[in-house]
């Protein structure tokens, strides 16, 4: 049950590639407009775009060709099962009904197609429930009789559009675990802007800027080692991009970053040079001593971070205690000086190495 | 001495507007009572159920029903194609399918005999088949269904097209056919609109007259409806098509009451 | 002269109604109030929707044999006018399209004096220009497959329909019974009927679009046209010169060239 996904819309400026190994989850990150969404909508065939090839498990879904679609597979054929932000419960059919909708789609008859309802509502906490009508459900119940409704209807790829996007904070964590039992094993795709939807429920990550995939590998590795600013803004990560000079990474005009790279590089490859908000320390004044990178930056940002303090500066973060910030009198506006250890910073290729997951 | 000043409920409308509402409501009533007025109580019962008045109103109840039923089989689906479909020429199609609503029936009545009348568009080929339409009781139906079928159409396309389609495609993605989607998810949605534009057809139908006068004629028990049987009354026995007229008052205002039902219903 | 459409002529018979409800018996006065010209005088005349040609025609001539005077008609079926002029519309003249609905005001006292028989009509077959189904006589009505069209008997036109057919003995089966003879007519004229019942006059207003078919048993109904002033006519002197009028050799000319007969 592999899908692999290929999709240009020109108008939108959108052309990603995907692929998900039988039984796996792929996060997809992006910021807004980026083209999440255009991949769904290709994915589950609300979406007929300008060239695009989707297969699932073998079987051609949608193929058209500058234009021309030359297979069509219309939504409801394609075994392909949707959960929006919002349940979107039909309304007025009671929440075992709704659960039902999708087997009794498929011809399973009435008394059968509510005992696996009645299976499903179980598994995603909502017993006793069957009769209600959805108005009467909380924001986190409703969302998980829309995912017990997904899964009765057996799909071959299950896509998740931010499912917890519209739900109360407290209401997030006990569905994201429900989700994680029932994904097990499931070949799906989860649209998702938080990087915890990707560490606990993804396999692979997906990154999409600006309608292109910049990332693409197993989570534990996009997220360790991100090659794009996207990626490691939600890695939590600073990454200065440039190129490799033999030594360190050469960012524009009289700027090196200096660091521990770990694979062989060529003179002249481009690089990302990554290290720790937390590693980085703000000074006033200029600093000596062991290996050092400093980067001159006006703080853009001081804000609370976990029992730190956050400062942004430029397009870099830096973690520092609270009395360290009160001490330098830290405002936005403020010239500083963020320096981080050569020790600290980690210099990797921008384009993914063969032994990892192949670049699509 | 002081005066209080009763707080109404809407207190930020200016007092004068109270008057042209008053004349409005009055210019509507009005008629309406005075008509009752002119009921004479005594014979009424006499009256309705005289053999031309039951005829009519039998022939009218029929009439309606199966305009009304014709209307539904035609206008649910004109509703969705206008909602829904893409197509070139949509909101020209959107705005002429209303046309009948804004035609005096007369206009409309005219209009069918040139199209189903025997020298009309369609006539030739209905009577080469040995159908003939005009002075038939199919005509009445045709004349109802013509007018009534916008009432429909309209309140539908509306609710069509505010509910949107979010629960049309989750439907999709569940495996649902567009057929199944159609009757478990988009006409149960739009269930309360469906209702009252079919009250609202029906209604008009039962009321239809100058597009009946005009292309069916006008024959006891075949093509006389009551709004006919009303107007032919008052050539000779005026109480006659006064108590006729109050059974289509009652019949309005009953009508009125069940869209204002599930107009509330429908509001979430 | 001024015509006015029949839809408004209930609204027109209110604000007048309105109007004289200072004084009906001053109507005089009010004109001669409304206008600087002592002889100007409008005449209100009823009448029946048949008579609206030959109406209009001699209406015109009346007003230039009596400059000032304009005549107002409001047209439309007798027991239309019955019922209006019943509620107290201000006519001064009222022609009605058979005795029943002038005997109706004449038993409310609304009517001045005794009615005057001015014309007559009397029924033909009305049929497509042509004569498609070959029709010569009432008999011929009868044969299968033919839609006639005849008036409800609850109008004037159906009711002599219903004489006709008793004096005659033959029994027509109508394929509907329509409102008025202009909708009789209106199904000729489409095609939609092959024959229908309407009077010579109707036929002869037609023009090209119908032919008549003359039958003996018309003379069974034959129908009459009667005039009268009506009760507290504002212009009662002016209402029965235009009586005479009717009556006389210039109404009678015009009456005789649309078909009506001398009653």
């Amino acid at each position: 049950m592999s899908l692999s996904l290929r999709a240009a819309v020109p108008e939108r400026g959108v052309d990603v590639r995907v692929d998900v190994p039988a039984g796996r989850t792929l996060a997809v990150l992006g910021p807004n407009g980026a083209g999440k969404s255009t991949l769904l909508a290709a994915a589950a065939g609300l979406l007929r775009p300008h060239d695009a090839r989707v297969v699932l498990d073998g079987r051609e879904l949608t193929v058209v060709d500058g234009g021309r679609t030359r297979t069509w597979v219309p939504p409801h054929a394609r075994g392909v099962g949707l959960l929006a932000q919002e349940a979107r419960l039909f309304p007025h059919l009671s929440v075992l009904d709704n659960v039902a909708f999708g087997p009794r789609s498929a011809g399973v008859p009435r008394a059968r197609a509510r005992a696996v309802a009645h299976e499903w509502l179980a598994r995603v906490g909502l017993d006793g429930l069957d009769a209600r009508k959805p108005a009467a459900l909380s924001g986190g119940q409703a969302q998980r009789a829309a995912i017990a409704r997904a899964l009765a209807a057996d799909p071959r790829l299950v896509l998740l559009d931010e499912p917890f996007a519209a739900l109360d904070v407290g209401a997030t964590p006990a569905l994201r675990h429900t989700l994680s039992e029932v994904l097990a094993g499931r070949t799906a795709v989860l649209v998702t802007h938080d990087v915890l939807d990707a560490l606990l429920l993804a396999d692979d990550v997906a990154v999409i800027e600006a309608g292109r995939v910049v990332e693409h590998g197993p989570t534990r590795d996009v997220l360790n080692r991100p090659r794009s600013a996207f990626a490691a803004r939600i890695a939590g990560l600073n990454m200065v991009g440039g190129t490799w000079d033999g030594t360190g990474v050469r960012v524009g005009e009289g700027l090196r970053v200096q660091g521990v790279c770990d694979e062989p590089l060529t003179a002249g490859a481009p690089a990302v040079a990554v290290f720790r908000p937390a590693a980085v320390s703000v000074h006033t004044a200029p600093v000596t001593g062991s290996p050092r990178n400093t980067f001159l930056a006006d703080i853009t940002v001081v804000e609370p971070h976990g029992d730190l303090v956050r400062v942004r500066a430029g397009d870099l973060a830096a973690d520092i205690t609270p009395a360290s910030a009160t001490e330098l009198r830290l405002v936005p506006g403020a010239g500083v000086r963020l320096v981080v250890k050569a020790a600290e910073v980690t210099i990797y290729s921008v384009v993914r190495g063969q032994h990892e997951h192949p670049q699509p | 001495m002081t005066i209080r000043r009763r707080p109404h409920a809407g207190s930020h409308l200016p007092a004068w507007a109270f008057v042209p509402a008053g004349i409005g409501a009055a210019l509507v009533l009005l008629p309406l009572v005075a008509m009752v007025s002119r009921v004479s109580w005594g014979n009424l019962w006499p009256l309705l159920t005289s053999e031309s008045s039951l005829t009519a109103l039998a022939l009218s109840l029929r009439t309606s029903a199966t305009a009304t039923v014709l209307c539904v089989l035609l206008g649910v689906p004109m509703a969705l194609v206008l909602a829904r479909a893409r197509f070139p020429g949509r909101d020209l199609a959107r705005s002429l399918v209303l046309l009948p609503l804004v035609l005096p029936p007369v206009v409309g009545g005219i209009a069918l005999l040139y199209t189903f009348g025997r020298r009309g568009l369609l006539g030739h080929t209905l009577e080469v088949l040995g159908v003939q339409i005009a002075f038939s009781t199919t005509a009445v139906v045709l004349a109802q269904t013509f007018v009534a079928l916008p009432f429909l159409v309209i309140s539908l396309e509306g609710a069509v097209r505010t509910a949107g389609d979010r629960y049309e495609t989750v439907a999709a993605t569940l495996g649902a056919r567009p057929t199944r989607v159609l009757l478990r998810v988009t006409l149960p949605l739009v269930a309360p609109a469906l209702a009252s534009g079919t009250v609202l057809a029906f209604a008009r139908a039962l009321g239809e007259f100058g597009a009946t006068i005009t292309f069916a004629g006008s024959l006891q028990g075949v093509t006389r409806t009551l709004p006919l049987e009303i107007y032919l009354q008052r050539e000779t026995d005026p109480d006659a098509a006064v108590a006729l007229s109050l059974v289509l008052v009652v019949v309005a205002v009953t009508v009125i009451g069940l869209t204002r039902r599930t107009g509330t219903e429908s509001t979430p | 002269m001024r015509r006015r459409v029949l839809a408004v002529a209930p609204v027109i018979a209110l604000v007048l109604g309105l109007a004289g409800c200072g004084g009906s018996d001053q109507g005089g006065d009010d004109d001669a109030a409304a206008s600087p010209t002592p002889e100007a005088a409008t005449l209100t005349v009823f009448a029946a929707a048949s008579l609206m040609g030959v109406f209009e025609e001699i209406g015109s001539q009346f007003e230039s044999d009596h400059p000032g005077v304009s005549v107002e008609f409001s047209f439309a079926g007798s027991s239309d006018l019955v019922a209006q002029i019943q509620q107290g519309a201000p006519a001064d003249v009222f022609a009605s399209a058979d005795t029943k609905n002038m005997d109706k005001l004449v038993a409310d006292d609304l009517i001045d004096g005794d009615p005057v028989d001015f014309a007559t009509n009397t029924l033909t077959i009305a049929v497509p220009p042509g004569n498609p189904a070959g029709i010569t006589s009432l008999a011929d009505l009868t044969q299968d497959g033919l839609n006639v069209v005849v008036c409800a008997p609850q109008v004037p036109c159906g009711s002599a329909t219903t004489t006709v057919e008793e004096g005659s003995g033959i029994t027509l089966t109508p394929v509907s019974e329509e409102q008025s003879v202009t909708d009789v007519l209106n199904k000729v004229i489409a095609g939609e009927a092959d024959a229908g019942l309407v009077y010579v006059t109707d036929v002869k207003g037609a023009g090209d679009t119908v032919e008549g078919v003359p039958f003996d048993e018309s003379s069974n109904a034959v129908n009459t046209y009667p005039i009268a002033t009506v009760s507290g006519a504002s212009q009662a002197d002016l209402a029965k010169q235009f009586i005479a009028m009717v009556t006389g050799s210039v109404g009678q000319d015009v009456l005789a060239a649309a078909g009506f007969a001398r009653p």
